[in-house]
């Protein structure tokens, strides 16, 4: 049974267009990537599916009802920044919620309470690999820590849904590829719908199972608000099915602090490994090979 | 030769410089006052340090003749305790208010525009009027005080409020919160530090509205005491009691702080990376 359906979304702001013809459904379990030029729209979608915009036109389902027009639990976010509670340190993070649930008036846990909370959190602390850092405040923690612990305090709701506003834009390449293992992992543990806007259409390959292009099909130069952009490729990608995952299991912990030359080095790798189309990579291995010996 | 602005004093040297305008201020005053008591024993403008020790002596060790209470301490307690309250009478309004305001648009939309009038209004212009509906006793003085600085405060805290990121209010939501869970889980801690540096801040002018109001109406308080012996150009106990004025609000601002660092640590570490 389709999860979420869109029918005939649109959006405008006043006389501009953002978004038109929107029409898709997604099942449970699928795990979209969004990419598309800068200012056509993803993110104003996510908010859509946030409940921090309207609809202008349209449906947008949630089981078959329309979505609520706020924020809820039903659907967790990871931003590129400021996901985190800078005042809470990585356990008061990832435990908010629990607090949230069981404590109307306070919002706080205490006693018996606390300590069922605490294990719960430091579960799933562990699982995203932060156990080292579990005192620390967000300022003690680098980007990709912040990131890892942004995920785990929405997680730890159980989201149906998990929105990802570009979560990995502001990391480094080899940062990145960690968050890749994670992010997967945590989506199959989780059985989740996962929607990532990306700027990297690598990684909108890499982690989807579908990849959509927001784009405007048609432009007017004398009227260039008049028309949105629609989703003009839904690709079923699928690269990483079950046995790739398994092949790379997610990479233990983030080093807390990460030794600084490694993480260069391995930045530096990964950046020119990747880029060399797979012929020439053999061959260079092969120079390097007998010019050692 | 580096360049002027990349020079910069050691520790040692640092402490010295800091030191140098208060020796300086003093060795001055001390060669003015000599000159004029050369001149004439009798002047009071400038008085000597041994006059100010007699002073002191018999504000502050010596029971007064007509009430017998030390005088200092008693104008101390009865200033203190005006000022902290008022102090923590604006803080808590300022709290409730700001934090309102900031967290919920159908509180700001009437309060916001209303606090800014208010906080237009000279205090010292509405004195009259305060002492008119409350009287002359300690109510006036601590009001004073709670309208000079509660409005800039509950500003203040207001536009600390608005500027936490939309992205944190929005995560508290997906996290299950409710208005009420995320004004005592998200602003409130994350207000409580901005608002003591803002009540660190309003330091000054608290003082300046206690200082007129006791000048005005009291029986004692420092100011009081400043104004009442002005009239006999009694220097010798107007200075000292200036300069432990000046001491009590140093203090009292380093005990505020004191406070903001140890129970924020965060909210420090926060600003130091920042600026680094």
């Amino acid at each position: 049974m389709a999860l979420i359906e869109i029918r005939n979304l649109w959006k405008e702001y006043g006389q501009q267009v953002v978004l038109e013809q929107l029409n898709k459904t997604v099942g449970e379990g699928e795990f979209i990537t969004i990419v598309g030029a800068s200012g056509c729209g993803k993110t104003t979608f996510l908010k859509m599916l946030l409940g921090t915009e309207s609809v202008s036109r349209g449906q947008l389902l949630l089981d078959g009802k329309p979505l609520p027009g706020e924020p809820g639990p039903e659907r967790g976010i990871v931003f590129q920044r400021y996901s985190v509670f800078p005042h809470l340190s990585v356990l008061g993070n990832v435990m908010l919620s629990l607090e949230l649930e069981k404590s109307p008036l306070l919002g706080r846990l205490f006693g018996g309470a606390r300590k069922t909370a605490e294990k719960l959190a430091k579960e799933m602390i562990d699982a995203v690999g932060l156990g080292q850092a579990m005192h620390k405040y967000p300022h003690e923690l680098s980007g990709g820590m912040q990131q890892r612990l942004a995920l785990a305090q929405s997680l730890i709701k159980r989201p149906r849904i998990l929105l990802l506003d570009e979560p990995f834009g502001a990391l480094d390449p080899g940062i990145r590829a960690d968050m890749h293992q994670l992010v997967l992992s945590l989506w199959q543990e989780h059985k989740l719908t996962v929607f990532m806007i990306t700027h990297d259409i690598k990684e909108g390959f890499y982690l989807g199972t579908r990849l959509w292009v927001f784009d405007k099909c048609r432009f007017d130069p004398q009227a260039p608000n008049a028309y949105g952009a629609q989703i003009t490729y839904d690709l079923p990608v699928g690269q990483t099915d079950g046995h790739l995952l398994k092949k790379s299991p997610p990479r233990a912990a983030e080093k807390v602090p990460p030794p600084l030359p490694d993480k260069y080095r391995r930045n530096l790798w990964n950046q020119v490994f990747t880029n060399i189309p797979c012929p020439a990579r053999v061959i260079g291995l092969c120079v390097c090979g007998v010019g050692f010996v | 030769m580096k360049k002027l602005i990349n020079r910069v004093p050691g520790r040692t040297a640092r402490w010295i410089l800091g030191v140098l305008p208060f020796v300086l201020c003093l060795v001055l005053y001390l060669a003015a006052s000599n000159a004029r008591l050369a001149e004439n024993e009798n002047d009071k403008l400038l008085p000597s340090f041994s006059s100010f020790a007699g002073a002191i002596e018999r504000m502050a060790f010596t029971p007064d003749k007509r009430s017998g209470n030390y005088l200092l301490w008693q104008d101390t307690a009865s200033s203190l305790w005006r000022l902290s309250l008022g102090l923590g009478l604006s803080a808590l309004l300022a709290l409730v208010i700001g934090i309102l305001n900031g967290a919920i648009p159908y509180m700001r939309a009437p309060l916001s525009p209303f606090i800014t009038a208010i906080s237009l209004i000279p205090p010292m212009a509405i004195l009259p009027i305060l002492f008119i509906v409350f009287g002359l006793g300690e109510l006036a003085k601590v009001m004073l005080i709670v309208i000079g600085i509660a409005p800039f405060l509950i500003r203040d805290v207001q536009q600390r409020a608005l500027e936490i990121p939309a992205e944190q209010l929005i995560k508290a939501q997906t996290l299950g919160a409710n208005t009420w869970q995320i004004i005592v889980r998200v602003l409130f801690p994350q207000i409580m530090p901005r608002l003591l540096a803002s009540v660190r801040l309003s330091l000054g002018a608290a003082w300046l509205f206690l200082i007129a109001a006791e000048a005005i109406a009291a029986t004692e308080g420092l100011g009081y005491r400043i104004f009442l012996v002005r009239r006999y150009l009694a220097m010798d106990v107007i200075l000292p009691y200036v300069v432990w004025i000046t001491l009590l609000a140093f203090l009292l601002d380093y005990v505020l702080r004191k406070i903001s660092r140890m129970c924020y640590p965060w909210f420090h570490a926060q600003i130091q990376t920042a600026e680094n």
